[in-house]
């Protein structure tokens, strides 16, 4: 039973990395940027735990800074991936334009509260 | 607690003392502290006067008083005399202040200037028609001819200038300024007579004596408008109170006394005034005491040196070194005759007339008695006191009686004077006593002795049912018995709330019985220990005291349910009024802070995912093969990127030194300049992949 679901772990992880080895460049570099953004998010929480949270809108915004590009590059992704009907009548250069904006604004915010 | 009565005590004494000293003051002729205040007055702001008036009233006060202090300024006031006398624009008041100062200093004015000046001034005095002219010029002239060796300086008309002046009189005895005037001054009638005295002094011939008995009489009718204060002081004052120049009590009175003096000095023959009014003037000037102001001063020490050698009446002043003797040291009773100014007296005798008992009616305590005079101290004194004098207050009066029957017109005595006294004395404080006696029986349950003259620490006990007595004798030196202003026993408890009682008396006798049953309402129920206290004082008393007895305890009923509460306790002033405690400032404790190095290890770390992300990058193989290769988009492309650095950096900025409005305020230009180009290269991008797309 063990080894069976090993294997078959084994065997989805191998689908699953053949699936994403398909996926454009563009779009893993969306994903290393998350990835990015979130590790950096759990050191600052990390941090947080150990030392405690006494520049509180600091830590704050610094997290908030990560996990708000985070989110604002999944959103890139979506509507940058062309498997998405949905967004298919808008150019990846509109969705750039727009992350770059909100990008710009989120931080203008997190400058603010930073301290 | 304690300190506090005592000072009520000295209050006490102090305001009686000086109420009764009100009463029929005492004066004091010119001394020391008035030489001490002229030069503390009179002191010259680098030298010079204001003006030359002034220079003359310090140096008239300086004279009077014996300061020699004239090498001090006498340069500098020289020089403006012989300034002020050699112009031909100064005013009449000033060369007239000029020769008087120049008559104390000796300024050595050359003669043809004082000829000079004579000749200015006779012809002021032959068109004068108001009266400071008159009085300016004609003392100007008096003061010429003493000062120069010229014997035959005299007024061409004097009767006539004399009937001028005269004209401006009134009824009353005073004078008008002009004659356009109505308004009748007391000041004027001073400054009138001045002139007239020195019209007849600078006469040729003999004034017509019709003149001068007219202007005697106006004297007297002035001297009818006198004023009288309750201590025997008579003073000149303006009753003109809209006039132009108003002059005080003092300066008016000041110029009557110079005018009078002055005219009584150069005419013959007595003046008819009564003694008592020259004497009353005296003590008007003396019953001021010192003045605070350098001109009231002047006015003061100039009128009394007039006085002191005026031809009317030389009045004399009886003082008293001392107003309270004390009994127990046997003090002398010691008087000292005086002329205004402090010199000595002619020989006279004082006679003590008379001493009363104040409060009571005119029975002398004594035969009249004489004073024994001591001529090297030149103090009269009263060997013993009269046998029947305790202590208390008393009135004596004195009589001063001239030895030379020719002085008696010559000097003021006054008659009797009435001089109020003090006597002393240590009271004697006998079998004291304190005792708690059985109320039904009045059986003496506890009984102490105490010495009021030593300290006690009696310890007594009661309840309610009981009573406390407390019962001493005085006595004065003489074996009289004494009745002090007061004698309150105080009884004050733990909670400081205090009681107070006054103690009655039968003789020499004092007795205080507290009945506890009757009290107990007054003392608010409140059981404990009772600090018992004894005041005993008065003004005539040197042994005033308050002592502590000791202590009661008191055992009372407990209170029943509507008794009176006792009366919340005065806060201590000093908690009031006295410094607040130091403010401390409390700061927030800064919060703890982790180590530095943990601190930097995390910051350090946050950089692995961006090294992450970089290698992950490498990995896929990214490159920069799309960046736009034809100029002008690569250009745009290169000041997108700029652009969104520049707006990262400005973030930075505003994160380390900016505030919020400078930042926006960039941020729109950078914005704005952003906005174009990215809309440029990334428009440029879609169109080529859509180019691309459609290829």
């Amino acid at each position: 039973m063990a080894r069976t679901t090993s294997s078959d772990a084994q065997a989805l992880f191998h689908s699953l990395r053949s699936a994403y080895t398909s996926t454009p460049t563009s779009l893993k570099i969306i994903d290393l940027y998350v990835c990015f953004a979130v590790f950096t998010a759990i050191i600052q929480v990390v941090y947080m735990a150990v030392v405690g949270s006494f520049p509180f809108n600091s830590f704050l915004s610094g997290v908030l800074s990560c996990v708000g590009t985070a989110v604002l590059a999944v959103c890139l992704r979506i509507q940058v991936n062309k498997e998405n009907k949905e967004f298919k009548d808008l150019a990846p250069e509109r969705a750039f334009a727009d992350f770059v904006l909100c990008n710009l604004v989120l931080h203008l915010v997190i400058m603010n509260f930073l301290g | 607690m304690a300190r506090n009565i005592g000072r009520f005590l000295v209050l006490i004494a102090a305001a009686l003392i000086y109420s009764s000293a009100l009463a029929s003051s005492i004066f004091q002729p010119i001394s020391d502290s008035h030489r001490s205040a002229a030069l503390e007055l009179f002191n010259p702001l680098g030298g010079s006067f204001s003006s030359v008036e002034k220079t003359y009233e310090e140096l008239r006060t300086f004279e009077v008083l014996g300061i020699d202090k004239r090498s001090d300024i006498s340069t500098a006031a020289c020089q403006s005399v012989s300034e002020i006398l050699g112009s031909s624009s100064s005013t009449l008041k000033d060369l007239f202040y000029a020769l008087k100062v120049n008559g104390i200093l000796q300024c050595g004015i050359k003669e043809d200037v004082f000829e000079g000046v004579a000749s200015r001034l006779q012809s002021v005095v032959g068109g004068a028609s108001a009266l400071l002219d008159f009085y300016y010029s004609v003392g100007g002239l008096v003061l010429i001819k003493g000062q120069t060796s010229k014997d035959d300086l005299y007024l061409s008309d004097a009767e006539g200038v004399f009937r001028s002046i005269k004209a401006l009189s009134q009824s009353d005895g005073r004078w008008r300024y002009n004659s356009n005037n109505p308004e009748s001054s007391t000041f004027a009638a001073g400054l009138a007579l001045e002139a007239l005295a020195g019209i007849v002094s600078l006469s040729s011939s003999e004034i017509d004596q019709s003149l001068i008995s007219t202007t005697k009489n106006d004297i007297l009718k002035l001297f009818d408008s006198i004023e009288k204060y309750d201590d025997g002081a008579f003073y000149f004052d303006e009753k003109l109170v809209g006039a132009r120049e108003h002059q005080g009590a003092l300066s008016t009175t000041s110029s009557v006394v110079r005018g009078l003096t002055a005219f009584a000095a150069v005419t013959s023959g007595s003046l008819n005034l009564p003694s008592g009014k020259i004497l009353g003037l005296a003590k008007f000037f003396l019953g001021i005491g010192i003045p605070g102001d350098a001109k009231d001063l002047f006015n003061q020490v100039d009128s009394l040196a007039f006085l002191e050698s005026n031809t009317v009446s030389i009045p004399l002043i009886l003082s008293l070194p001392a107003t309270v003797l004390s009994l127990t040291k046997k003090d002398a009773l010691k008087v000292k005759v005086n002329t205004v100014l402090g010199s000595n007296a002619p020989p006279l005798t004082v006679n003590l007339l008379q001493v009363l008992r104040s409060g009571s009616k005119d029975t002398s305590l004594i035969e009249s008695q004489e004073l024994k005079f001591d001529p090297e101290i030149a103090v009269y004194t009263l060997d013993a006191m009269p046998k029947s004098v305790d202590v208390g207050k008393y009135t004596f009066v004195f009589e001063m009686v001239l030895h030379d029957s020719d002085h008696k017109n010559l000097y003021a005595t006054g008659g009797r004077i009435r001089i109020p006294i003090f006597v002393t004395g240590v009271i004697e404080v006998d079998s004291a006593e304190i005792a708690v006696l059985d109320s039904d029986l009045g059986s003496i349950e506890t009984k102490k002795k105490i010495d009021l003259a030593g300290e006690n620490t009696v310890s007594l006990s009661a309840n309610h049912l009981q009573k406390l007595r407390l019962s001493f004798q005085l006595s004065t030196p003489l074996g009289h018995a004494f009745k002090p202003h007061q004698a309150i026993l105080k009884l004050t408890h733990e909670t400081k709330v205090e009681h107070m009682f006054v103690m009655g008396s039968s003789g020499k006798q004092f007795e205080i019985i507290l009945d506890f049953l009757g009290q107990v309402e007054k003392f608010f129920y409140l059981s404990g220990r009772y600090n018992v206290q004894l005041a005993v004082g008065d003004a005539v008393m040197e042994n005033s005291f308050l002592k502590a007895i000791g202590h009661v305890d008191l055992d009372l009923p407990a209170p029943p349910e509507k008794a009176p509460q006792p009366p919340a306790q005065p806060l201590d002033p000093n908690l009031i009024y006295g410094p607040k405690a130091e403010i401390a400032h409390i700061f927030r404790a800064p919060e703890k802070l982790p180590p530095k190095k943990l601190s930097l290890t995390f910051s350090g770390l946050t950089l692995l995912p961006f090294l992450g992300f970089l290698v992950g990058l490498l990995r896929l193989g990214v490159n920069l093969k799309n960046f736009p290769s034809s100029s002008v988009p690569a250009v745009f492309a290169t000041l997108f990127h700029l652009g969104i650095a520049a707006v990262l950096s400005l973030y930075m900025l505003f994160w380390l030194k900016l505030d919020l409005f400078t930042t926006l305020k960039a941020l729109s230009f950078l914005g704005a300049f952003l906005m174009f180009v990215g809309h440029r290269i990334l428009s440029h991008l879609a169109s080529s992949s859509s180019k691309l797309k459609s290829a």
